[in-house]
């Protein structure tokens, strides 16, 4: 039975093979067509199949004080997220985590919610989590397929309640932010600076996240780290330099009375620089990183002494007799009074103006006194005389121009600004009356409409202490100089302030227990009236220098209900001044500072008189 | 070249070389689908029980293309009757594999298990290939009553396991068995009318076409055609088209994937659609090149399903990329002319006829799994000859050959 017909038989074959060719063929095409044409497409689809892509947090710049010291740096920290599947295999991740890991009930229904509202990967539990809970979590691995463990840096602050109100503090990044151009492509998750040094110069401390992706199996278990091209590297942010002295910092909050309020800031004279801004009540910016628990914020938010309020930024106080420095400067400026001229009327306790007695802190009267007696006895008849001479409008027009009703410029958040009529159409606008040339009385000594921040005491400070110019006072040394304004005084006018103020803390001052052995402290005391039944708020404006020298530091202590400033705010602004000096100078430091501390001591106060 | 001086079929050497190299491709593909990222117990050194089986089947080849083919026409119809009995025996004691557990397609030996529907297939392409070498050449429908029959029998017991991928591979060996039997055109689409019938029921405008074209066909053929062939080809026609236009017109599209699932239960009914696309991406993603031997992420981490069986090909397109899918097919497109030269160069009609069917099954086999690794034909479980894992289907494949081989030395 053989092939018994060739012919036929072979174009069997040929069918044959004409099929084989074409159906083969045909499976070619459609090969061709899918791994040659269309294999970008594929690829895609791959490389979206395996890879899942992870915002690699960048460290934070660190934060150095004028010595190099890091007042705000980083540690290894772990963060727990539940990757994204669907929302009830994630809120049944988040119950279990539960037993495990510390929520309270209200973060929890956060999480749900956010976990029921859509894919959110993946969703972020807590940024800092316990090294026991990532480790006993790490360990039953099997049990939490979809909680995710990610290494990233944790802000801290090695000098904790020291400098918490200048560095702030940080936070994980909230809706309002991820809508404002300011954070533009920072992925949720993300710290941001909240107040502080961190807010202002977030953008640079920030850094940019990076994107590292890992890949996953069809069950999406992680095989490992996919070091492709498409890898983005994190940068970390810049590091700040600061002009504040940590040292000093800690100095001041070792000293500042325990449970009083108030400020404390010290410039350098010959830079403007900050070197230090304390307020006080303190809290630990290291409690904030993290998850805030709720009631801790409230108890911090809502505690009567305003922990987070910067007294020194943001506090506004009446200046008091701190101000009449001020209106010599202005005098002298304007012209209207020579440093040696003794005023006409003597003080007798009392000056009549019109129908209207202005009386003199002093009821028995100072007699007749020159600028510098007139400073250093804070000698309210001196000054209406010199008031009267200004006139209200130029010293409005001159105290403006120094920024009394402006603020300082400081590179802080939420600085305050400074109360003080704009012109003599103020009193029209706030209290409904037309100011009579008599209102210069009460704010040539510092009274009437005018609240300053210590700061802005401080800036001023510098400014007589110096040549009369005040740059905005900035915390970071790469800032931009402002140039601020600068007083049309002469050296030589300035130094009769200065003497006034000398004396202050002289043997017949008011201060002179906050006199220092081996410096020269010059210092104005100030009473703020605090308004209720309670203390008035003490003042004490301070700049010190070696003998003989120009002043080196302006110091200006601000405490709360402290009154009179020469018993609390002077030797806070002596002992501040005195710390920093020492470590100029290289005098060994020593907790018996002032003359009053060395009579408390029993030690020889020789040097003071001697001088 | 074919033939030697003495008129005898020179024993294959190429066809055994290309038989050897998809096999030891096969082995190595087993192997890269063993290796994953998160590595399985269960498809880890699978490579290893191929390449015995791979052993086990060179051996037989070896021994049955010498072995006289006198002996293996005796045997024809005993042995097509052993395999169906097996079959029928497996529909009652056979148990499923893996994610096809439900169904019935291996029977366990003592701690030795087998798919008796792969040695069912050569029986069947043996006796077939007898009954149309001895019987009558076919001249009428009703000459092809008999052969239909034969083939019928171990299909429906395939088709009750439920092995529709199999089942197709004997429609395979039916038809090119016909082909080689010179069976006329007309006889051979009367023949696949009833399949057409059904595939074309979706639509009735579509099915009336059919029709039109069915008794146009009838009426042109009408002097080779009895009355009552005519009228039962008609009426095998309709009922084909009346029982699948309802069920069909009555299914959701989401019914309609469960009937294709449940056609084919070896596939998860919830995967059908993510196993293709995620086979397309295997293939597509693998490019010209491909990503390199056990390189394919796909594969590696797990998103390919049944790599090892059904999916193999696609292991291939995602490694080794176009070039190593064509070059494959390429392979394939060899080994079926030389089976189609061995058929010629064969004196014995029942060689012929035999290698036929062999490669009937296997063209099926290679264009349903090829096909459905791209997604251009519905997910039939249904392995790559060769290259797929599965020792029963490599064994036989390789017994199937020896076999042909050994018929096609015959001289008489």
């Amino acid at each position: 039975m053989s092939t018994d017909d060739p012919r036929k038989q072979l174009l069997r074959a040929r069918g044959a093979k004409l099929i084989v060719t074409v159906l083969l063929g045909a499976m070619t095409a459609i090969l061709f067509r899918v791994q040659v044409l269309g294999t970008s497409q594929w690829r895609l689809e791959s490389d979206e199949n395996r890879l899942r892509s992870f915002t690699v947090p960048s460290p934070r710049g660190i934060i150095r004080d004028r010595d190099g010291r890091a007042i705000a740096d980083n540690i290894p920290g772990y963060s727990l997220s539940v990757d994204s599947r669907p929302s009830e295999e994630m809120v049944a991740s988040l119950t279990r985590l539960r037993e495990h890991f510390t929520m309270s009930d209200a973060r929890f229904e956060t999480l749900v919610e956010r976990a029921r509202a859509g894919p959110i990967r993946p969703l972020l539990v807590s940024l800092d989590a316990p090294f026991d809970v990532v480790a006993k979590i790490e360990e039953r691995k099997a049990a939490f397929p979809l909680i995710l463990i990610e290494s990233r840096p944790k802000r801290r602050y090695p000098w904790g309640e020291v400098a918490s109100h200048v560095l702030g503090y940080v936070g994980e990044i909230n809706e309002d932010e991820m809508n404002s151009p300011d954070f533009a492509g920072v992925p949720r998750g993300t710290m941001v600076g909240r107040s502080g040094v961190e807010a202002v110069y977030d953008s640079i401390l920030r850094g940019e996240v990076g994107t590292r992706y890992l890949e996953v199996d069809a069950a999406g278990r992680i095989v490992g780290s996919f070091r492709g091209t498409r890898t983005i590297p994190e940068q970390p942010g810049e590091e700040l330099d600061l002009t504040l002295d940590l040292d000093l910092m800690a100095w001041i909050h070792h000293i500042f009375p325990e449970g009083m309020s108030g400020a404390v800031v010290a410039l350098e004279v010959a830079t403007g620089d900050v070197l230090a801004l304390y307020s006080a009540p303190t809290f630990d910016p290291n409690i904030f990183l993290g998850t805030v628990d709720q009631e801790e914020w409230n108890r911090i938010s809502q505690d009567p002494t305003s922990p987070l309020l910067n007294r020194a930024i943001m506090g506004k106080y009446p200046p008091g007799s701190t101000w009449k420095l001020a209106s010599a400067a202005i005098a002298l400026e304007v012209g209207v009074i020579t440093p040696t001229e003794r005023m006409p009327v003597p003080c007798t306790g009392a000056f009549r103006y019109g129908n209207r007695i202005a009386r003199c802190w002093k009821e028995e009267g100072h007699g007749s006194l020159d600028l510098a007696g007139a400073i250093q006895h804070s000698c309210n008849v001196y000054f209406y005389q010199m008031g009267l001479r200004i006139g209200l409008s130029r010293l409005l027009e001159h105290g403006n121009r120094v920024g009394f009703g402006d603020r300082c410029g400081i590179d802080l958040p939420q600085e305050a600004t400074g109360t003080f009529p704009d012109g003599p159409g103020y009193w029209d606008r706030q209290f409904g009356y037309t100011a009579s040339e008599g209102e210069v009385l009460n704010l040539v000594i510092g009274q009437g409409p005018n609240s300053q921040t210590p700061l802005k005491i401080a800036q001023f400070m510098a400014a007589i202490a110096g040549d009369g110019s005040a740059p905005a006072p900035t915390l970071f040394r790469g800032a931009e100089r402002n140039d601020g304004w600068r007083l049309d005084v002469s050296r030589e006018s300035l130094q009769h302030i200065l003497e006034g103020i000398r004396r202050v803390t002289g043997p017949e001052g008011t201060a002179f227990l906050s006199s220092l052995e081996h410096f020269d402290l010059l210092g104005k005391t100030g009473t703020a009236q605090s308004g209720g039944d309670r203390a008035d708020h003490a003042w004490f404006a301070a700049m010190a220098g070696l003998p003989g020298e120009p002043p080196e530091i302006v110091v200006v202590v601000l405490v709360e209900f402290g009154e009179g400033g020469s018993v609390t705010a002077g030797p806070l602004a002596a002992k501040t001044a005195d710390y920093y000096l020492r470590a100029q100078h290289g005098i060994p430091q020593d907790t018996i500072q002032t003359l009053g501390e060395y009579l408390r001591a029993g030690r020889s106060t020789r040097w003071a008189y001697t001088r | 070249m074919a033939q030697s001086r003495k008129g005898v079929v020179e024993w294959p050497r190429s066809l055994f070389v290309i038989l050897l190299s998809l096999s030891v491709v096969g082995v190595g593909m087993i192997y890269s689908a063993g290796e994953l990222s998160l590595p399985s117990p269960f498809t880890e050194g699978l490579w290893r029980r191929q390449a015995v089986f791979l052993l086990a089947g060179v051996v037989a080849f070896l021994t049955l293309s010498r072995l006289p083919s006198r002996l293996v026409q005796t045997l024809t119809y005993f042995m097509y009757i052993a395999g169906v009995a097996i079959l029928a025996v497996t529909l009652v004691v056979g148990s499923g594999r893996g994610t096809a557990a439900g169904v019935k397609s291996f029977l366990s030996l003592g701690g030795f298990s087998f798919q008796p529907a792969e040695l069912a297939k050569v029986t069947t392409a043996l006796a077939l290939a007898w009954m149309l070498a001895k019987g009558p050449e076919i001249q009428h429908l009703r000459d092809l009553i008999k052969p239909t029959a034969l083939v019928s029998v171990p299909l429906a017991l395939v088709v009750l396991q439920p092995d529709l991928g199999t089942a197709m591979a004997f429609i395979g060996i039916y038809f090119a068995a016909l082909l080689w039997a010179r069976t006329p055109l007309p006889i051979m689409l009367f023949a696949m009318s009833p399949g057409f019938a059904m595939l074309l029921a979706w639509d009735v405008r579509v099915w009336g076409a059919f029709a039109i074209v069915l008794f146009l066909g009838l009426y042109l053929y009408r002097f080779k055609l009895m009355m009552k062939e005519s009228v039962s080809l008609i009426l095998i026609n309709v009922g084909a088209g009346a029982v699948a236009q309802p069920i069909w017109n009555m299914l959701a599209p989401y019914q309609r994937n469960r009937l294709l699932v449940f056609l084919n239960p070896e596939q998860d009914p919830q995967g059908a659609g993510w196993q293709l696309i995620q086979s397309k991406i295997a293939m597509g993603s693998g490019g010209l090149v491909g990503k390199g031997f056990t390189e394919g992420t796909q594969k590696r981490l797990n998103f390919l399903p049944e790599m090892h069986t059904d999916f193999i090909f696609s292991v291939v397109g995602e490694e080794f990329g176009f070039v190593g899918t064509s070059l494959v097919l390429v392979a394939f497109a060899y080994l079926f002319f030389r089976m189609i030269r061995l058929a010629e160069e064969s004196r014995d009609h029942f060689a012929g006829l035999f290698i036929f069917g062999i490669l009937g099954a296997w063209l099926t086999h290679v264009c349903v799994n090829v096909g459905m690794t791209v997604g251009v034909l519905p997910i039939t479980g249904i392995p790559l000859p060769f290259i797929s894992y599965g020792g029963s289907f490599l064994l036989m494949s390789w017994v199937a050959a020896g076999l042909a081989v050994s018929l096609s030395q015959n001289q008489s």
